[in-house]
């Protein structure tokens, strides 16, 4: 019924609501934040390279657990999973990365350690 | 209501959604990001696997040099940033300001991909190939299928901006805008995980 009579191809004309334009606003400061920290997280993953002071069995797993961080903040925030109504695209993706781990760890197994 | 001639212009919160096409195209295309993961992870796993074998070539931390990386990095981080905001201007009912900033995602995605044309030049001249060595053929696959993704997203906007440069926002462009966006988001998702696997543990490891 909502799609009665509307034509797709019109050019879309007003403004949003107030309570929509607060939501904007509100999520272009957290996207703005996130980008801020991804920046952060990147150049300290960076830096924990060309430092000489910090030990590489430290560095690896720390450069690690920054890039899982900054890639949660870029599906939640920039890519919108946190909104209600994502459920199915979080599905679509954590399958995915189950999927995912499992490959990895198979291959590397298999070609670096087996040499086939 | 039957016959109901008046067409209904106002502009819903999310137009990408307000269709069932537009949530179809969503759903679709996260299913489609899925598929993606576990391309690159098998890529991944065959970088990790195969990065020793270096053969006669050079290796991975005689080639890598950080500050190029790290420009490449910020440039492409700054245009996942700019893609946000043209969605953000999408909702407010800013066509020019959807079209502006999604020009400029554009512009930093060619910086980004002429960097890496430029970086493949160099590692050829040091010698590595795609056949020089195990760690040359993956590392080519992996690093350009990324290349390949960016230089597709490109196409993919810069058709958008040119098919809808005089159309306004619509039902059936939003979703098209949207998705496009995702999409660029999901390379940047890629490359993070590029710059920490391949080039910081390639030379740091």
């Amino acid at each position: 019924m909502a799609d009665h009579g509307m034509d797709p191809t019109a050019p879309l004309k007003g403004e949003p609501t107030k309570k929509v334009k607060r939501k904007l606003a509100r999520e272009t400061r957290t996207q703005v934040i996130s980008f801020v920290l991804m920046i952060f997280l990147t150049s300290l993953a960076f830096i924990s390279i060309a430092s000489d002071a910090i030990p590489a069995s430290f560095a690896m797993p720390f450069i690690l657990l920054l890039a899982t961080i900054q890639v949660v903040l870029q599906l939640y925030v920039f890519m919108h999973l946190n909104e209600r109504g994502n459920g199915w695209a979080n599905v679509m993706i954590w399958s995915a990365v189950i999927i995912a781990i499992p490959t990895v760890a198979s291959l590397m197994l298999l070609l670096g350690i087996v040499k086939w | 209501m039957e016959h109901q001639h008046t067409v209904q212009q106002t502009l819903p919160p999310n137009p990408e959604k307000a269709t069932l096409e537009g949530r179809n195209k969503f759903l679709g295309f996260w299913f489609f990001l899925g598929g993606e993961t576990v391309l690159f992870a098998s890529l991944f796993g065959t970088y990790l696997g195969l990065k020793g074998s270096t053969h006669t070539g050079p290796g991975p931390d005689e080639l890598f040099s950080l500050p190029l990386v790290f420009i490449m990095t910020m440039i492409l981080l700054t245009s996942s940033l700019t893609s946000v905001f043209a969605i953000i201007n999408m909702k407010k009912g800013n066509y020019r300001g959807l079209l502006l900033w999604l020009s400029v995602t554009v512009i930093l995605g060619l910086a980004f991909l002429g960097f890496e044309i430029y970086e493949f030049y160099e590692y050829v001249h040091h010698g590595l190939g795609f056949t020089t060595s195990a760690f040359g053929s993956s590392f080519y696959t992996l690093v350009g299928t990324h290349g390949a993704h960016v230089a597709f997203g490109i196409a993919w906007i810069t058709t958008l901006l040119l098919r809808y440069r005089k159309s306004g926002l619509t039902l059936t462009n939003a979703p098209k805008f949207y998705v496009a966006v995702l999409y660029w988001h999901f390379i940047d998702v890629v490359w993070v995980f590029i710059f920490s696997v391949v080039y910081l543990m390639g030379i740091g490891g």
